[in-house]
């Protein structure tokens, strides 16, 4: 895996350029390393408990380990009456965890979202924030085995 | 049976949208060139003319709002495209980018030339990574070519933050910050991205701006309602049976846009409520389906336009549960910035959770009522004030919903 400190010298000379430096990170770790926000502060030349603040304030990104493959289910009001709760309770069984929570093996952490944007196709969840519609809870085994 | 128009998906379908040359055959980048022609002044005061207004929910005037950086003296100004969709039940920024992406990058060097900008941002959510590769390829493609002469485009990527659609917080997260508004004014069109004049559009207000450009501004404003004339992208969701994207002159009614183009309501059930212009819009009876969707027709009956979305629910449908689950949402995206919305949304949410449990009582609904208005007018940015939109359209069109589940 690459050194965070490489991955954050990239975007060193870009304007604003944390959060996309954040979202580097999140592409290769799928969250944001605790001991890297330290090292972004020192490059983007801010206060600690401003590369923290920006770190925490967005719901996109994670600060500390999760699952590598991030489950997410959009829970806005279109895929809340279009069954998303089924969606959820399927999810949680096939990986026998809880939402918030990753599996023992680091392969899935599973959360929740806001509208995604794929509101033709409710309920929908985002894999990698790869897009699945029209999901039902049949649907679940065969989308999260292509992440096994 | 009302009828789509075509102007700001013209191309889809028609196109490749990841070949410029297919964008170039049809007509494209000429807008570009003819603006040049015009000058500056004569370019705004076309596009305000043309009664365009902004597509990004609020409705001003797009040339009026160009005008105002224009006369601004300043070595830099920006261009910003507003890609944030984030307002529930919107996907019309997406299918606009990824049918013709071109079209949005010609539109933001429009407004570059007209207000003397040489730099661009598109700031584009974080949820749609596919949409920014499509946009990225379109701006090297748009490099290579040369067509957008000296103006240069780059993306930037939101990070699931709502708040971040609001203008001057979209510029904060740009700048690297958290995405908090700022205090109005001064406005961006003055003090915007790095303290310069910046204009902030929609995706889709940009999308207009080539054709409005190439066929002039008599010829749009002859379109669609009188006071906000056009086209309105429209985004279908829920209890139809045509959950699908089209466009539509403003002067179409909240019933044909229901019925003509969403197939009506789905499996032989009945229609109760349609929430229109994302989570933040009213809910709206059957009793007001003839109203027209344009701008000030929404807004006199109490209910918005906004983003386009509308999100149908049918009769089954139990209107306290749907908008505890909004009062929830908005809870989770108030940035804290300001009281009125950090407490109000919480408290909002609690009351409503309550009520959906069926423990509260007509007490907690005149306290909503109350705690509504006045974050309507309290609260520092749209998201605050418009929060209690949702409650307070339904405790007044769908009150014998919440009595029914009254402890
Ligand atoms: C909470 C909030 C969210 C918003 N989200 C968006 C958005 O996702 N996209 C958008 O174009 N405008 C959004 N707006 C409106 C913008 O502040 C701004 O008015 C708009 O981008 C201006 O462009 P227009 O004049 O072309 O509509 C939002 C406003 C608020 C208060
Ligand atoms: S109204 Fe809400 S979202 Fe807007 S500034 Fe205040 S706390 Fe933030
Ligand atoms: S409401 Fe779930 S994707 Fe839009």
């Amino acid at each position: 895996m690459a050194d965070y400190k490489e991955i954050i010298n990239q975007y060193k000379d870009l304007p604003g350029g944390i959060i996309e430096a954040y979202h580097a990170l999140q592409r290769e770790y799928s969250y944001i390393p605790e001991d890297s926000i330290a090292y972004g502060a020192q490059v983007f030349d801010l206060p600690l408990a401003k590369a923290y603040g920006v770190a925490t304030f967005y719901s996109y990104l994670k600060v500390g380990e999760r699952g590598k493959n991030v489950i997410r289910i959009c829970e806005s009001a279109p895929c809340h009456v279009a069954g998303a709760k089924e969606v959820v309770d399927a999810l949680e069984k096939e990986l026998g965890i809880k939402m918030g929570e990753s599996t023992a093996d680091g392969k899935f952490a599973l959360e929740f979202c806001e509208c995604v944007g794929q509101c033709q196709a409710t309920p929908v969840i985002t894999v990698n924030s790869k897009p699945y519609g029209d999901v039902t809870p049949e649907k679940i085994p065969g989308i999260l085995a292509a992440y096994k | 049976m009302a009828e789509e128009m075509r102007i700001v998906l013209r191309n889809m379908g028609k196109i490749d949208p990841l070949k410029i040359e297919d964008y170039i055959n049809a007509g494209g980048y000429k807008s570009l060139e003819k603006a040049r022609q015009m000058g500056q002044e004569a370019l705004i005061e076309e596009v305000k003319k043309s009664g365009l207004r902004g597509r990004g929910g609020a409705g001003f005037n797009c040339g009026m709002k160009w005008s105002f950086s224009y006369k601004v003296q300043s070595e830099q100004k920006y261009v910003v495209c507003n890609a944030d969709e984030g307002e529930p039940g919107t996907y019309k920024d997406r299918t606009i980018m990824e049918n013709d992406p071109q079209s949005v990058l010609e539109g933001m060097a429009i407004c570059g030339y007209a207000i003397g900008a040489n730099k661009g941002y598109i700031y584009c959510r974080g949820e749609y990574p596919y949409v920014v590769d499509i946009l990225n390829q379109a701006i090297a493609q748009a490099k290579e070519k040369g067509v957008l002469g000296d103006f240069d485009i780059e993306v930037r990527m939101g990070a699931g933050a709502y708040v971040c659609g609001e203008e001057s917080a979209l510029i904060e997260s740009i700048e690297g910050n958290r995405g908090e508004p700022r205090f109005k004014p001064p406005f961006p069109p003055v003090i915007g991205l790095w303290q310069k004049p910046t204009i902030v559009n929609n995706v889709e207000t940009f999308a207009n701006i080539p054709i409005i450009v190439e066929k002039g501004a008599d010829w749009y404003k002859s379109i669609g309602a009188e006071k906000y004339p056009g086209t309105k992208v429209v985004t279908l969701t829920g209890d139809v049976n045509k959950r699908t994207v089209f466009e539509v002159p403003t002067n179409t009614t909240i019933r044909q846009v229901i019925y003509d183009f969403g197939g009506g309501i789905k499996d032989g059930k009945k229609f109760k409520a349609v929430q229109i212009g994302g989570t933040s819009g009213g809910f709206i009876p059957e009793s007001m389906l003839d109203t027209p969707i344009d701008f000030d027709s929404m807004t006199a009956i109490g209910a918005v336009l906004g983003s386009g979305a509308v999100f149908v629910m049918d009769e089954a449908r139990d209107i306290v549960n749907v908008v505890a689950r909004i009062a929830g949402f908005f809870e989770h995206e108030s940035c804290g910035k300001c009281n009125p919305c950090r407490e109000g949304t919480k408290r909002i949410h609690e009351m409503m959770e309550k009520l959906d449990a069926g423990q509260g009582s007509s007490g907690d609904l005149s306290l909503l009522e109350r705690l509504g208005t006045v974050m309507s007018k309290a609260c520092l940015c749209g998201l605050g004030q418009a929060a209690p939109a949702p409650v307070l359209t339904t405790l007044k069109n769908f009150n014998s919903e919440y009595q029914a589940k009254l402890n």
